[in-house]
Formats: C-alpha cells, sequence, structure tokens
C-alpha cells in the first residue's frame, strides 16, 4: 500500500456508529423525560426524548424528520456538538446512572436517513418573494432550508466549490466526513434551493444587484484566514494556516510531506486540536502545541484537549512564537519566549506578559498558526453594515442588521469572547433568521 | 400522506387512537388535552352512580429493569356526579366537534336505568355509547361490569335494552375474565350491539410486598384482586381480538383494546381485525404525547407501502389465524446460526440441551481453535427456543426446509385415515 493510502485510514472516521442493538438498548434507557432539559441544552431545540423514543419504536424515518426539522445541519451536529457540554450534560441520568448517547443516536438517525435516500421535506408552495443567502455554511444553508419549505426561491451564493461551509471544509474528516455535510447541502437542494458556488460577492456579484433583485438577503459569511502573527520569518515556507491545513486534508489527496517531520501548532483553540490531530495523521513524528496561556485558559472543548494527548500531541504552555528560523527559505526552527500571567484583562482572562531574556530556540519543520479567524470586513463595508470589529450588529431576536433588508446569521454575529461559534448555534441563528426574514416580508403581504 | 381516518361502524375518527375509558378520561380537562395532543377520540371514564374511591389503587409491574411492563388497579368508575360529567363532555365536544367522543356507561341491571342514562348522554351529542361489562373489581361484586359480561344472556339483554333507544352506534365491551370471549361477543352482536371493544382487564395479584406480607396494592392491612393491563396482556388481547375477527358468528366491527403502547402494536390489531384502537396504559405511563410517534410512524409506515388509507389494513391477516389442526404437518424449518453475528453466550446451546432437542452442539474450530456453535439440522425440530433465546436480532435464523411431501394438516390426515386412504407425513 502507498503511503498516502496508508494515510488515508488515519483520516477515517474515529468514533464508531452504534451498532444496531446498542441502539435499541440506549433508545429504550432514554426515560422519555417530560419538558426534558436535553431539549432545552439544545441550541436548536430538537426534541429529543422523541427523536430517541421513535427509534425505540422502529420509526427511523420519523425520527431522523424529528432532528433535521429542529435542526437543517442534524447529521453534522450529531458528530461535532460538543454533547457533553448540550445536550448529554443535561441529562436527568447523569444524577442515577450514565447519561444517554444522545449524540450517537441522532447519528444512528440521520444515518439511517443517509443509507436509506428518505426525503425528509418538501418544498412550499411558492409565494413569489426571494431571498439570497451569502455564504452555504450551516447558518446559510439552515435559513435556505427554512425559507424553501416556507415557499420562498431562496439562493445561495458561496464563493467555494462546493456548499457546506465548516462542516464541508473545516471540521477533520475523522470527526466529520465530507460526505454527511453534503448529504445535507443535497437535503437543502432538494427543496429548489439555487446554491451558486464560486461565487464571490463583491467579486462576481455586486452587493447591489443582491439588494436589487431580492426581497431580503442573509449574510452567512463566516470567517476567512488565520491572522498574522506578525513575527519575522512568517513568510516562509512551511508555515501554515491551521484552516488552510485541514481544507487540504478534506479535499486533495493527502500529502506524506510531515512525515516524520516536527510541527508545532501555535494556538490552543478548537482548530488548533484539529491541526494538531491532523498532522499526527499525516506522519508527523511530533506535535506541539504551544500557547501563551495555561491549560486553564485555552479554549478547546475538555474531550478535544483528551483526544489530542491520546492522538501523542503535546502541550506546552506559556509560551509565545517570537522569531521563525530560516534554512533554504524554509522554515528549521523557532523562537520563543516564556510567558507568565499577569493583571487579568477586560474579559477577566489573566493576560500573559512575555518573561524578559527568556527567550529559546527549538527545532522545527512546520509552523501551524491557529490563533483565531479573520473577518470579511469589507463585505460588511460594502453593505454598508455596522458592526464591531467584523461583528456585525444585529437586533436582538430578528436577526436584521442596521440594513432594513439585510440579516445576517452565524459566525458573522458571533462574538462577545466566544473565541469558538457552535455549528449548532450556527444553525439556530440561521433557522430563526429565515423565520424572521419570514414575519418581515409575510407582513409586508398582509392587506392593510 | 397516507389517511388515518377510520369509520368503526359508522363513528367517525380523525384516527384510530382513541384514549381507553380509564382514569385519562376522567374530566374535560383531560380528554381536551388528549385531543391537543393528537389523540383522535377519547372514551369518556364509565358514567354512572357516583363511586368512593379507596387508596392506594395501583400498581405497576416492573421487569427486567423496565417499569410498567405491567400494571394494575382497583380504581372504580367515574367518582364524579352524571350532571358534571355531562356538562364536562358537552365542553368538549363543543371545542372539539371533529374529535371522537364515546361515553362508557355502567348501570344496574334494570331497562329504565339503561334507557335513562342512554338518553341523557345522547341529549349532549355523544359519537357513540360503550356499555361497560368488563370491570372486574369493585362493580362487578354488585352485578355490573364482568359480572354481566361473563353471562352472554345478561349482555343480550342490556344490549337490547340499550338499542331501544339509543341513536348512536353501541359499542360493547367485553371481559377478558371468561373461558371463551366468543360467546359473549357473539351475545352482544345478538342483542343488536354495532360494535365490540376488547379487552376489559383481567384478574390480577399484582405481588405481595416482601416486608408486610400483604398484597400490592393494599388498603390498611387488605388487597383484592385489580384489573391487569399494559404491555404484559397484550398477546391475550390480540388473540382474543383475532378470534372475533374470524368469528362470523360475532360478525361486528371491533375497538382493539390491550397494551397497546405504540404504532406497531396498532398495526398489529389493526391487521388481526380491530378498526381502530384503545389506550390507556402507555398514556399513563408517558402522558398524552406518546400519540406523537403513534401517529408519525403509522403514517410512515403506510406511506412507505404505498398505502392509501389505514382502513385498507383492517383484518388483512384475519385469514391466516386459524385453529392447530388446520396447520401443514409437512412444513419444516432449522435453526441456521449465522457466526459472523453470533456473540458466542452460547445461551442457544443451553437452551436446547436442558429444555429442547439436544441439537447445537459446540464445536472447537480445527484452524482458529475458536469455539462455534453449530445446529445438527438432521435433528432439529424447528422450536423457535434458541431463537427466542438468542440476544442478538438475526443471529439465528429459522430457515425453511424444502420438503418433497404436499401440504397436509391434521384435521386432512385425519379425514383421509377415516376414508380408508393412507397418508404421508
Amino acid at each position: 500500500m502507498s503511503i498516502p493510502n496508508e494515510l488515508a485510514k488515519n483520516f477515517s472516521e474515529v468514533v464508531p456508529a452504534l451498532k444496531p442493538m446498542e441502539a435499541i438498548h440506549e433508545a429504550n434507557r432514554c426515560l422519555y423525560c417530560y419538558d426534558a432539559p436535553c431539549i432545552k441544552a439544545c441550541p436548536t431545540s430538537i426534541d429529543i426524548p422523541s427523536f430517541i423514543k421513535k427509534i425505540a419504536t422502529g420509526n427511523l424515518f420519523g425520527s431522523a424528520r424529528t432532528i433535521m426539522e429542529s435542526n437543517p445541519v442534524g447529521a453534522s451536529c450529531a458528530r461535532v456538538c460538543p454533547t457533553e457540554e448540550l445536550c448529554e450534560g443535561a441529562c436527568v441520568l447523569n444524577s442515577a446512572s450514565k447519561p444517554i448517547m444522545i449524540g450517537l443516536l441522532q447519528r444512528h438517525a440521520t444515518d439511517w436517513a443517509i443509507q436509506n435516500q428518505a426525503t425528509l421535506f418538501s418544498k412550499g408552495e411558492a409565494n413569489g418573494k426571494r431571498v439570497a443567502i451569502v455564504g452555504a455554511g450551516p447558518a446559510g444553508l439552515s435559513a435556505a432550508r427554512e425559507l424553501a419549505r416556507l415557499g420562498y426561491a431562496v439562493t445561495v451564493f458561496e464563493a467555494k466549490e462546493k456548499a457546506g461551509g465548516l462542516n464541508t471544509y473545516g471540521i477533520v474528516s475523522f470527526r466529520l466526513p465530507q460526505e454527511i455535510s453534503l448529504w445535507e447541502v443535497e437535503q437543502v437542494e432538494a427543496l429548489g434551493v439555487e446554491i451558486r458556488t464560486h461565487t464571490r460577492i463583491g467579486e462576481d456579484v455586486s452587493p447591489d444587484e443582491l439588494l436589487d433583485q431580492y426581497d431580503s438577503i442573509l449574510l452567512a459569511v463566516g470567517m476567512g484566514n488565520v491572522p498574522q502573527l506578525n513575527i519575522p520569518g512568517e513568510e516562509l515556507e512551511g508555515v501554515l494556516d491551521a484552516i488552510a491545513l485541514v481544507e487540504e486534508t478534506k479535499t486533495k489527496p493527502l500529502s506524506d510531506e510531515m512525515l516524520g517531520k516536527k510541527v508545532v501548532i501555535i494556538g490552543a483553540g478548537n482548530t488548533a486540536i484539529d491541526a494538531a490531530t491532523c498532522s499526527k495523521r499525516l506522519g508527523a513524528d511530533n506535535v506541539q502545541i504551544l500557547y501563551r496561556r495555561t491549560v486553564q485558559e485555552m479554549s478547546c472543548y475538555q474531550f478535544e484537549y483528551e483526544f489530542a494527548k491520546q492522538d501523542g500531541v503535546e502541550f506546552r504552555w506559556l509560551v509565545a512564537p517570537t522569531r521563525v528560523l530560516e534554512e533554504n527559505g524554509r522554515v528549521k526552527g523557532l523562537e520563543l519566549v516564556r510567558m507568565e500571567l499577569g493583571e487579568p484583562d477586560e474579559k477577566g482572562r489573566k493576560r500573559p506578559v512575555a518573561i524578559p531574556g527568556s527567550h529559546f530556540v527549538i527545532e522545527v519543520d512546520y509552523v501551524v498558526k491557529a490563533i483565531g479567524q479573520n473577518r470579511h470586513l469589507s463585505l460588511l463595508e460594502a453593505f454598508g453594515l455596522q458592526h464591531r470589529n467584523g461583528i456585525v450588529e444585529v437586533e436582538e431576536g430578528t436577526y436584521r442588521t442596521s440594513h432594513v433588508k439585510v440579516y445576517a446569521a452565524g459566525d458573522v454575529i458571533f462574538g462577545g469572547g466566544k473565541t469558538d461559534a457552535m455549528v449548532v448555534d450556527a444553525a439556530n441563528h440561521g433557522k430563526r433568521a429565515a423565520h424572521a426574514i419570514h414575519q418581515s416580508l409575510n407582513d409586508q403581504i398582509q392587506p392593510v | 400522506m397516507a389517511d388515518l381516518s377510520i369509520n368503526l361502524a359508522g363513528i367517525q375518527s380523525p384516527n384510530p387512537f382513541w384514549l381507553a375509558s380509564a382514569p385519562p378520561t376522567n374530566s374535560g380537562y383531560q380528554v381536551q388535552r388528549a385531543f391537543e395532543a393528537g389523540w383522535g377520540g377519547a372514551v369518556w371514564k364509565t358514567l354512572g352512580e357516583p363511586i368512593i374511591n379507596v387508596t392506594s389503587r395501583f400498581a405497576g409491574l416492573n421487569f427486567g429493569g423496565q417499569r410498567v411492563f405491567g400494571f394494575n388497579n382497583i380504581e372504580l368508575i367515574t367518582d364524579k356526579p352524571l350532571e358534571v360529567n355531562l356538562k364536562e363532555m358537552d365542553e368538549t365536544k363543543r371545542r372539539f366537534p371533529k374529535h371522537t367522543l364515546i361515553a362508557s356507561l355502567m348501570v344496574e341491571h334494570k331497562r329504565e336505568a339503561w334507557h335513562e342514562i342512554v338518553k341523557k348522554v345522547e341529549a349532549i351529542g355523544v359519537d357513540g355509547l360503550e356499555l361497560n361489562f368488563g370491570c372486574p373489581h369493585g362493580m362487578a361484586e354488585r352485578g355490573m361490569g364482568s359480572a354481566v359480561g361473563q353471562h352472554p344472556d345478561l349482555i343480550r339483554q342490556q344490549v337490547e335494552w340499550v338499542k331501544e333507544v339509543a341513536q348512536t352506534p353501541v359499542i360493547v365491551k367485553l371481559t377478558p375474565n371468561i373461558t371463551d370471549i366468543r360467546f359473549t361477543a357473539r351475545a352482544a352482536s345478538l342483542g343488536g350491539a354495532d360494535a365490540i371493544s376488547m379487552i376489559n382487564t383481567i384478574n390480577s395479584l399484582m405481588g405481595v410486598d416482601l416486608d408486610k406480607w400483604l398484597p400490592i396494592p393494599h388498603v390498611d392491612g387488605k388487597g383484592a384482586h385489580g384489573g391487569y393491563c399494559g404491555p404484559a396482556v397484550k398477546p391475550i388481547a390480540l388473540n382474543m381480538v383475532a378470534e372475533c375477527a374470524r368469528d362470523p358468528k360475532v360478525g361486528i366491527p371491533i375497538s382493539g383494546i390491550g397494551g397497546i403502547s405504540d404504532w406497531r402494536d396498532t398495526v398489529e390489531f389493526l391487521l388481526m381485525g380491530a378498526t381502530g384502537v384503545q389506550v390507556c396504559t402507555a398514556a399513563m405511563h408517558h402522558g398524552f404525547r406518546i400519540v406523537e410517534d403513534m401517529i408519525d410512524g403509522l403514517t410512515n409506515y403506510l406511506d412507505q407501502r404505498g398505502i392509501a388509507s389505514v382502513m385498507d389494513i383492517v383484518g388483512k391477516a384475519v385469514h391466516t389465524y386459524s385453529d392447530w389442526g388446520y396447520l401443514n404437518l409437512n412444513y419444516k424449518v432449522v435453526a441456521r446460526i449465522h457466526e459472523e453475528t453470533c456473540i458466542n453466550c452460547n445461551k442457544c446451546h443451553i437452551a436446547c440441551e436442558d429444555t429442547s432437542h439436544q441439537c447445537i452442539d459446540i464445536v472447537p474450530d480445527a484452524v482458529t481453535g475458536k469455539e462455534r456453535l453449530v445446529v445438527r439440522e438432521e435433528d432439529c425440530v424447528g422450536c423457535n427456543l434458541c431463537s427466542i433465546v438468542c440476544p442478538v436480532e438475526g443471529a439465528i435464523e429459522m430457515v425453511e426446509i424444502p420438503s418433497d411431501k404436499a401440504p397436509l394438516s391434521w384435521n386432512q390426515r385425519q379425514a383421509a385415515l377415516a376414508a380408508g386412504g393412507s397418508c404421508e407425513l
């Protein structure tokens, strides 16, 4: 077997699906609570006891429908949601036994729908209104699905080759295979939604054209690349963007360039974990996550941290990169400075401060940047939207921006200290924004 | 989407799911909540003389970690005055005119008493009547409920009295506390009943308290038999429904009751001849919301088979339910163990070895040394025991062994022998 084929095995789904008998046993263990806390803990309010009951009665079609009704990207969320912080964390059985494996049951039901090519929804009767959605990620797709069911003619504009956004490109294959995300895209397209890929607003289509041609516009553009570290040597070959690294493993034949190499990841969020575990699976010999704060401050989920450690990723706290060292135009090493935690910043997090004279150098072959993501400022400006540092300001509850025809959902409105926004939150925003748009446009056609 | 509406002896209902006459249908508040949740109909808790109840009055049978596998009660019919019930029924019917509202009735063995109550409930616009000849406790000791339901002649007579004045369809609810339910079903039919419903609850003693040495439940140191229901009674109910459905002397529609907990149970009852079902224990266990999966599951079941109306499956399996004497003696199945799914718990082996026909061997594999289970098919009688005790779905399959002999039933065999012929088994 060739090396890339050998590596490909590393990228197959890590968490196994429930076996059929396991799913039935687990479903029958659910207490079917009334007004269940798991429903409240789910941002999209999936009726979890109901979908689990339907697994127990063999109504898998109904189960998948219950899930996808509430969450148009429910198959992806079954795999990527931090369930122990959401539904499973709220399960009443935590205090009596073990929580129900809600995420895996959700995956069981949605996998059934995928394997059986079930048509779960149908489009609504056309109401003559047109809505443009910018961005085909979780928020955009959710909104498109809801609007199509309500009878709107929906066009989604997507800059990339395929729709799905983060789910298609940004989450490592061994957690979320691309075909799951693409199935969700197909479900939306089956409702008559037109998805124009390879189309960038501001380049291929102007914001004014959208404003002219559509009754409403939903901005669901997500985020861009990882920002600059602003240290010398950043331009060298071997300095990578974590998001681009993950995307490559999902879109191109796997490269064996990292085999036996030393890789460092700068940052300790969920993207950093993805980049680190990806590097390990690409054959890197040594992978270290470098973070300028400590384990207490890092923003990745606990299960991600555990997963990375089990993958053999090393963590180094209280260090920050100061210079990338070069040999023949390539990364050779990294100069770091030791940090200590100082006074709390405005968000209450202790500020890391460099310890003077503590510089040292480590030998590395790749430096992967995972220190957050840039926002699509120029697009927001082109629509003339009010925003704070790229976070679009929206009206509470309606997701309407400062422009009366423009709404925003997903990453473009996440902010306020959250370094990582969840797919399920984006789906929820998209769904609610769709209903707000419907409310508004429906009001317009009501007789006075 | 399939049409779920039913017509039971002229009674229309938006779907086949009714709440049975029981604690869940005790008041307008409850029945209206049920209709909002999606139930197609409700049989209002039996009207009659106001009753004084005891505490406690329910007991649950938990089995293997599952709660309320069985359930029983010693509660009596309505404890509210008739006027209060009639007022609430009237309000409910006005708020939900398209839902089915049936009045369950129980009065003493007097023609005038039946006439009077029938006229009163029909005056408020119920869709039908259900005569309660089934309750096994309390009322039976006063000559009502199952005391009537155990006497075909009493059933027939009281149905006739009711039919003298009734304007709406009359359903007779039968007790299973009887040797052969077809006799009481036939009596109801002869009396002019438009339909029968079954089963009411079964005499039961739910348990005995190991510490107090008292029946469960008990009332101040004494217990009494209660009416048994819940998932555990389903096979008994299903048999009784099927027996009546295939009996030409009964010949009237059936409302199925007894341990129906989900849409699959419902399909089974419909296939075996019920036109709609009544549910109680499952609603008491989980609340009215369970009807959502019942409706959804039934709709999906019909849609996936391209069946347009739920009425199209009513009775479709009745003709396959027969007597032992008509079963083909030359049909043979044997057990086959699928090694790829077998988890080697060896439960099939010991069940067969100790209690059946000793035909499942534990054989070491010559190559791997691992033990395998192998059925000696020539010795297997096809009893099913191994596949029943096997915990893994599909690991043991009962496979048909083709026979070169013509089908032959016991009845055919006896007839052939009597005619002096021979027959090949």
